[in-house]
């Protein structure tokens, strides 16, 4: 649902920047915050708010990989398996994950409270293993800690 | 212990607050910049310090503000490359998150030098926090009065914008990161032109790393020489070494140019975890080439690392212990440069593929003898014949890894498996 206030942070934009079409992946961030991806109705209403047309909407976001495009887990884990995290036991960490959660990595649980997947370097080699809940990275995990985080953000 | 630069005041829980940076003797360097030097002085000044860019490239910081017109008829921009995203390489996160007025100091300078009145700092995606305390940072400067029109009473107008990415190791090249700001689809674009003459918004444009940056407003403060004389004379001032992997100390350790790997190593990390033995690590990040133990006595400079036989890019360290299979090691690298290829060049799209696919064969104990030939030839095929570098790091790994560890390719495709532990 594009509420009146989405719309309005969005048109903020417009005049922010020397030029209108970068405000296009601040828009998108916008989206993702007040949403938590980016729906349809989302991205074309971007389109009308900034007047740039659906298709350069598309071409930009289809290169990144940072917005998803369906609706995920309320917690969407990310954890990164890089060389470094690779070497410090990154493919333990995502296998405890799939058996705790019962999930493949790209699935979301049936509750819909988790979603679980990859990511690239995330700049936390030297705290490895680590991963991404939403916005908050967690580091130097132990299977005690992955326990200890998952049934909180159950209960919350 | 030596003496640090940009980590000095790291560790104080309240650095990134206003307070506390004035406190420890921030924003002095924007005054002195502002009221006594002018852009031409400012520019002499970081290019006699012989400040190299942090990012990897290693180009004079200097030289590079230097060539950016001094008379444009179009606005010129500043950018901060804050997409830090090459695996091994975790110090621009820790800069921004701890200490981000350090950073904002060097962006204002920097901008004041090249005649710029709008700077973007570009920052990753997934660096939430950073952007945070950033857009925190900024609010703070604005209330105070040393951003927006005339600043000091100078003359000088500057505003700064965080600006977000949104996911893609590409950006930190920088004419795709100059396309990701204008809001289009950020492949990366032949040089010339360069930045310096048409780069955001067709626009003469530099940008900087945040490593870069936060050293400038202490070279302005304390003379170009006192920074030449860290380090060594063509490799100037501290670096911020990332060591990771398995040693008892990883993380970020500031050290003067120059330092052996050893002492990084062994005093600084502590040494290797539960006592293993070194086997390879990689200089400067994951774009750089793989070097055996034996090259331990390396000195972490540009010209030492080159001579060694690979390079000091972001000086990320990433240390391999015997226990590491060298050829999973190099599949996880490539993996990494096909995924995040961005298509344009034909050597690097295919290449990283078939890279890819034939390490995975090999890997999975149905490589044939003839695929490491194989490999070492699309290697040549793709390095130096692409726009960016991307493609030619994905090819550092393999050639380095069949150059120094050979046996062990032909161990996994002669006995049809993976020597290693999963």
């Amino acid at each position: 649902m594009i509420t009146k206030e989405i719309e309005e942070r969005i048109l903020g934009l417009r005049n922010k920047y020397p030029k209108l079409k970068t405000a296009i992946l601040p828009a998108f961030h916008v989206l993702y915050q007040e949403e938590g991806y980016l729906s349809p109705e989302g991205i074309q209403k971007v389109s009308e708010l900034l007047g740039v047309p659906l298709l350069e909407l598309h071409e930009v976001l289809s290169f990144y990989v940072f917005f998803p495009t369906r609706r995920i887990g309320k917690y969407w884990i990310r954890v990164c398996d890089n060389l470094s995290c690779s070497l410090m036991g990154a493919e333990s960490i995502i296998q405890y994950l799939e058996e705790k959660l019962k999930i493949k990595v790209g699935q979301t649980t049936p509750d819909g409270l988790f979603t679980l997947g990859t990511e690239e370097c995330l700049g936390s080699c030297g705290t490895a293993p680590m991963m991404m809940v939403n916005e908050e990275f967690h580091e130097n995990l132990t299977r005690e800690k992955i326990d200890k985080l998952i049934e909180e953000l159950a209960r919350r | 212990m030596s003496e640090k630069i940009v980590f000095k005041h790291i560790d104080e829980p309240e650095q990134h607050r206003i307070d506390t940076y004035l406190k420890n003797g921030g924003y002095q360097a924007l005054p002195k910049t502002l009221k006594e030097l002018s852009p031409a002085q400012v520019i002499d000044i970081v290019k006699r310090s012989g400040l190299r860019g942090r990012g990897g490239a290693g180009f004079s910081t200097g030289a590079k503000w230097g060539f950016v017109p001094k008379v444009s008829p179009k606005p010129k921009f500043f950018l901060c490359n804050a997409d830090e995203s090459e695996p091994g390489t975790f110090k621009d996160r820790e800069l921004i998150e701890k200490d981000p007025h350090q950073l904002i100091e060097g962006v204002m300078i920097g901008s004041y030098a090249i005649g710029a009145n709008l700077a973007f700092i570009y920052i990753r995606a997934e660096f939430a926090l950073g952007a945070k305390r950033l857009q925190e940072a900024l609010k703070e400067v604005y209330a105070k009065g040393l951003l927006g029109k005339n600043i000091l009473g100078s003359g000088f107008d500057l505003d700064i914008v965080v600006y977000r990415g949104a996911g893609a190791y590409i950006c930190g090249e920088e004419t795709s990161l100059l396309s990701s700001i204008e809001g289009i689809k950020p492949l990366v674009r032949l040089r010339p032109p360069y930045p310096a003459v048409s780069g955001c918004y067709g626009c003469p444009s530099n940008v900087n790393n945040v490593e870069t940056l936060a050293n400038v407003q202490h070279i302005i403060l304390n003379g170009a020489e006192w920074f030449a004389r860290i380090g060594t004379p063509k490799s100037t001032g501290t670096k911020i070494f990332c060591l990771s992997g398995p040693v008892n100390r990883p993380g970020n350790y500031e050290l003067p140019m120059g330092t052996p790997l050893r002492e990084l190593i062994y005093e600084h990390g502590g040494g290797m975890k539960d006592g293993k033995t070194l086997k390879a690590f990689i200089p400067g990040g994951a774009s750089s080439w793989v070097m055996p133990a034996s090259k331990i006595d390396v000195r972490l400079d540009f010209e030492s690392v080159a001579e060694a036989g690979s390079a000091l890019g972001s000086g990320g360290v990433i240390v391999m212990s015997e226990d590491t299979c060298m050829v999973r090691s190099t599949l996880r690298l490539v993996k990494f440069y096909e995924w995040e290829s961005c298509g344009e060049c034909t050597p690097c799209r295919e290449g990283t593929y078939w890279l890819s696919k034939i390490i995975q064969r090999i890997e999975d104990g149905k490589g044939r003898m003839k695929d490491l030939d194989l490999l070492l030839d699309l290697s040549d095929n793709i390095y130096g014949k692409t726009i960016c570098p991307l493609g030619e790091s994905a090819t550092m790994p393999v050639t380095s890894t069949i150059e120094h560890f050979r046996q062990e390719y032909e161990d996994h495709i002669k006995n049809k498996r993976c020597p290693f532990d999963k």
